[in-house]
């Protein structure tokens, strides 16, 4: 009976406190309540989860926030297939809006067939590891390693490593998530839209001789593409630049008389180089200098 | 007596620092050959970033000649030292050319003069007992001087220390540490007098009342001979410390000679210490009486793989192939590596050139190579023998693991960028794990990703 004397009162304490704090936590959900449009949610689950950045905001979360908002058009999202933005768009009663298919390209085409190596790199199997270490051994100072760290980067699948130890970019697995931009040590990696079809696959800082030396499609600085379309591309630091700023007058007439190929039209999935371009039979990689 | 004292670990007992290595020495290839001059070759290389900070600024142009010693680039700030013609001759051109670290970079091509006799002929004597400090610091930049050990940091920015530090001790390191290399040994030996000048203006340059010169005991010839040479007054003294690995680094020096720890991330003067390299004292010493700058540095080309290893004195912007040439090197295919084989930078190109902060060149047969190294990377069993070796008290194998899985960012609050990468936790580990290799790819990750999101 004592026991129970000296219970009760703790009890009947401790229901009270649990009745006054839960009248004042049904009070607060009341009055702080915050109203959250409930189509973000279900824009969310539209989106694919893939939480790549790829549209320009930190997450799916974010980006199903910004086009109930009305901020974004949904085709912004670059990993969902058409029809699903479509499907968002229909829900949310919004244009699908106009986006142009923006993909990765790689400013090398100096594969194990046409470039020369220096040096054989042993040692952590990742292109930051062999750029820390002498640079790697490619004779070339600012082509493609081959290590494949952009390959790993990709979350899509996107890039493989072709036989000549190059990625290659799979525009229709491509999102342009900037993964691949930021793991390449050697910033050879760029976003572009694919409407931009005039391209420089070197990023060599030589001219003549010195730069065929250490690859046979390296850009010598000749100039004959900036002669023969001098408005869009010019020459800078040894070194064709396009301007994309007026890629409507950019044509492959730019292409034809490069005479490694270094400048090249790029189709869908496919590289077009000028006719005057010398042709690579090789298929085994070059030597190394000196063994 | 011994008995007892030998009980306590040597860093109780003062005098050394705690964890490290004792790698193989090999100085026994160069350590009895007297410093010999190099012959000029008949193109220099110089590039216009020496240094550590911003590349110098070229004040010639191609076609004009210049005289030994004359400058022909600027410093271009603070952060950055002159750069002087090491022989005369014509300038060629100004070009890019490879680099031991791998990129091009831009570089200023000298024709030597064929059948000119390269004698001295340019610089003035001056009175450095009577500059003033700033003065002093100013010559300093002016000389070009950079840390000849290695890191190649300019000189007069390691003299020009915060005004709320208080500098009352410089430590001169003449420990040399790294297998292989001697450089520092010959010049203690040969060049004592210029040590000891070298030191003075240093102490005056930071109004310090006292220097300590320290070396190992694998090198007491070198203390010998400079102790022969001291001031009468006793400001400089020579203190002999046990041979071991890293003992030439910053942090390891301060705590061996005068028992002090420099703060993470701080500079020595934090606890009132300027350190300085021996070959950089002793370039202090002979060039500022003389207005003169460097044009050339004392190299140790060593290692199994070469005919000739000797300490050699080279005009800086002399090419790797040319010094190989002329030594003779066995073998095809080789390991060639810039500085010791513990912190060095293995290079790519033969068309690397000398630079201020070369002061080893060592090459490695195939064979040499496999004979020490474990032929797979094995997995990480914590066995903790980094972690015994670190002279930093990181944790190198967490931080590895940490690394594998790439949580660059993750690794900063291990301490990362206190890891002066010297190398102790690959050279034990049983797993043949590299983890400095890791460690380099994580601050590059980490410094990238961080300037990224800076732009953003």
């Amino acid at each position: 009976m004592a026991l129970l004397e000296q219970v009760t009162p703790a009890v009947i304490f401790m229901v009270a406190l649990g009745a006054v704090l839960a009248i004042v936590i049904a009070l607060a959900v009341r009055k702080l309540y915050v109203h959250e449009d409930p189509r973000i949610d279900e824009v969310e689950e539209m989106l694919p989860a893939a939480n790549c950045g790829a549209c320009g905001y930190p997450g799916c979360r974010a980006f199903a926030e910004a086009t109930v908002k009305g901020e974004a058009p949904p085709s912004k999202c670059t990993v969902n297939s058409p029809e699903a933005n479509q499907e968002i768009a229909d829900f949310l009663g919004v244009a699908l809006g106009q986006q142009e298919k923006v993909v990765a390209r790689l400013a090398c085409a100096g594969g194990t067939h046409v470039a020369k190596m220096r040096a054989r790199y042993a040692g952590v199997d990742s292109c930051r590891a062999a750029v820390a270490a002498g640079g790697g051994g490619k004779a070339c100072a600012w082509g493609c390693l081959g290590l494949g760290d952009c390959d790993e980067s990709c979350t899509f699948d996107a890039i493989y490593m072709n036989e000549f130890g190059l990625p290659v970019v799979i525009e229709d697995k491509c999102t342009a998530c900037n993964d691949c931009v930021i793991a390449c040590p050697l910033d050879l990696f760029s976003l572009h839209p694919v409407s931009h079809k005039l391209w420089v696959a070197c990023k060599n800082l030589q001219e003549g001789d010195a730069a065929l030396e250490e690859c046979e499609v390296a850009c010598n600085a000749c100039g004959r593409c900036a002669m023969d379309l001098p408005d869009v591309i010019r020459m800078e630091n040894n070194l064709a630049v396009v301007d994309y700023s007026k890629n409507d007058m950019a044509s492959p007439v730019a292409i034809e008389r490069c005479p490694t190929g270094a400048i090249v039209w790029l189709e869908k999935d496919r590289v077009i180089k000028g006719a005057a371009a010398k042709k690579i039979v090789r298929k085994t990689p070059l030597p190394i200098e000196g063994e | 007596m011994s008995a007892i004292t030998h009980a306590i670990p040597p860093f109780l007992r003062g005098g050394t620092f705690a964890h490290g290595v004792h790698p193989e020495e090999n100085k026994h290839y160069t350590a009895g050959k007297p410093i010999q001059r190099f012959p000029f070759p008949r193109e220099l290389n110089l590039l216009l970033s020496q240094h550590a900070g911003k590349p110098s600024v070229p004040l010639v142009y191609p076609g004009q000649e210049v005289v030994r010693g004359e400058p022909i680039a600027r410093a271009d700030g603070f952060m950055s030292v002159p750069l002087h013609a090491p022989a005369t001759g014509v300038i060629k051109k100004i070009e890019l050319i490879p680099t031991a670290k791998g990129p091009r970079k831009p570089a200023i091509i000298l024709a030597v003069h064929p059948g000119e006799s390269q004698e001295m002929r340019y610089g003035a004597p001056r009175d450095i007992d009577t500059m003033s400090p700033e003065d002093i610091i100013r010559a300093v930049q002016d000389a070009g001087l950079v840390g000849l050990g290695g890191a190649a940091f300019p000189t007069h920015v390691k003299l020009s220390p915060p005004p709320e530090h208080n500098v009352d001790t410089i430590l001169i390191n003449g420990c040399e540490c790294e297998p292989y290399l001697t450089t520092d040994h010959r010049l203690m030996i040969e060049q004592p007098e210029q040590l000891v000048k070298g030191t003075q203006i240093l102490m005056r340059a930071m109004q310090a009342e006292r220097a300590i010169i320290g070396t190992e005991d694998n090198k007491q010839d070198a203390a010998e001979a400079i102790r022969r040479v001291l001031p009468k007054d006793g400001s400089i003294t020579v203190k002999v410390v046990p041979t071991k690995y890293p003992q030439g680094a910053e942090k390891m020096l301060a705590k061996a000679l005068v028992n002090r720890e420099i703060p993470s991330g701080g500079y020595p003067s934090a606890v009132g210490l300027g350190v300085y390299n021996v070959a950089t004292t002793v370039q202090i010493g002979a060039l500022l009486p003389w207005q003169r700058g460097v044009i050339e540095r004392v190299v140790t080309v060593t290692g199994p793989g070469i005919e000739k290893p000797g300490n050699y004195l080279v005009a800086i912007g002399t090419p790797l192939r040319f010094i190989l040439e002329r030594l003779g090197f066995r073998g095809s295919s080789q390991y060639l590596i810039t500085g010791g084989p513990m912190m060095g930078e293995t290079v790519s190109s033969l068309d690397v050139p000398i630079t201020k902060g070369c002061g080893g060149f060592l090459v490695l047969r195939p064979e040499d190579v496999q004979e020490q190294s474990i032929p797979q990377v094995y997995p990480c069993i914590s066995c903790g023998k980094c972690v015994e070796a670190c002279p930093l008290y990181l944790n190198p194998c967490q931080l590895g693991k940490l690394a594998v899985k790439r949580r660059y960012e993750e690794m900063e609050d291990y301490h990362l960028f206190d890891c002066f990468e010297c190398g102790c936790c690959s050279y034990v580990c049983p797993a043949g794990i590299p983890l400095v290799q890791y460690f380099r790819v994580s601050k590059a990750m980490n410094r990238d990703l961080k300037s990224k999101a800076a732009e953003k």
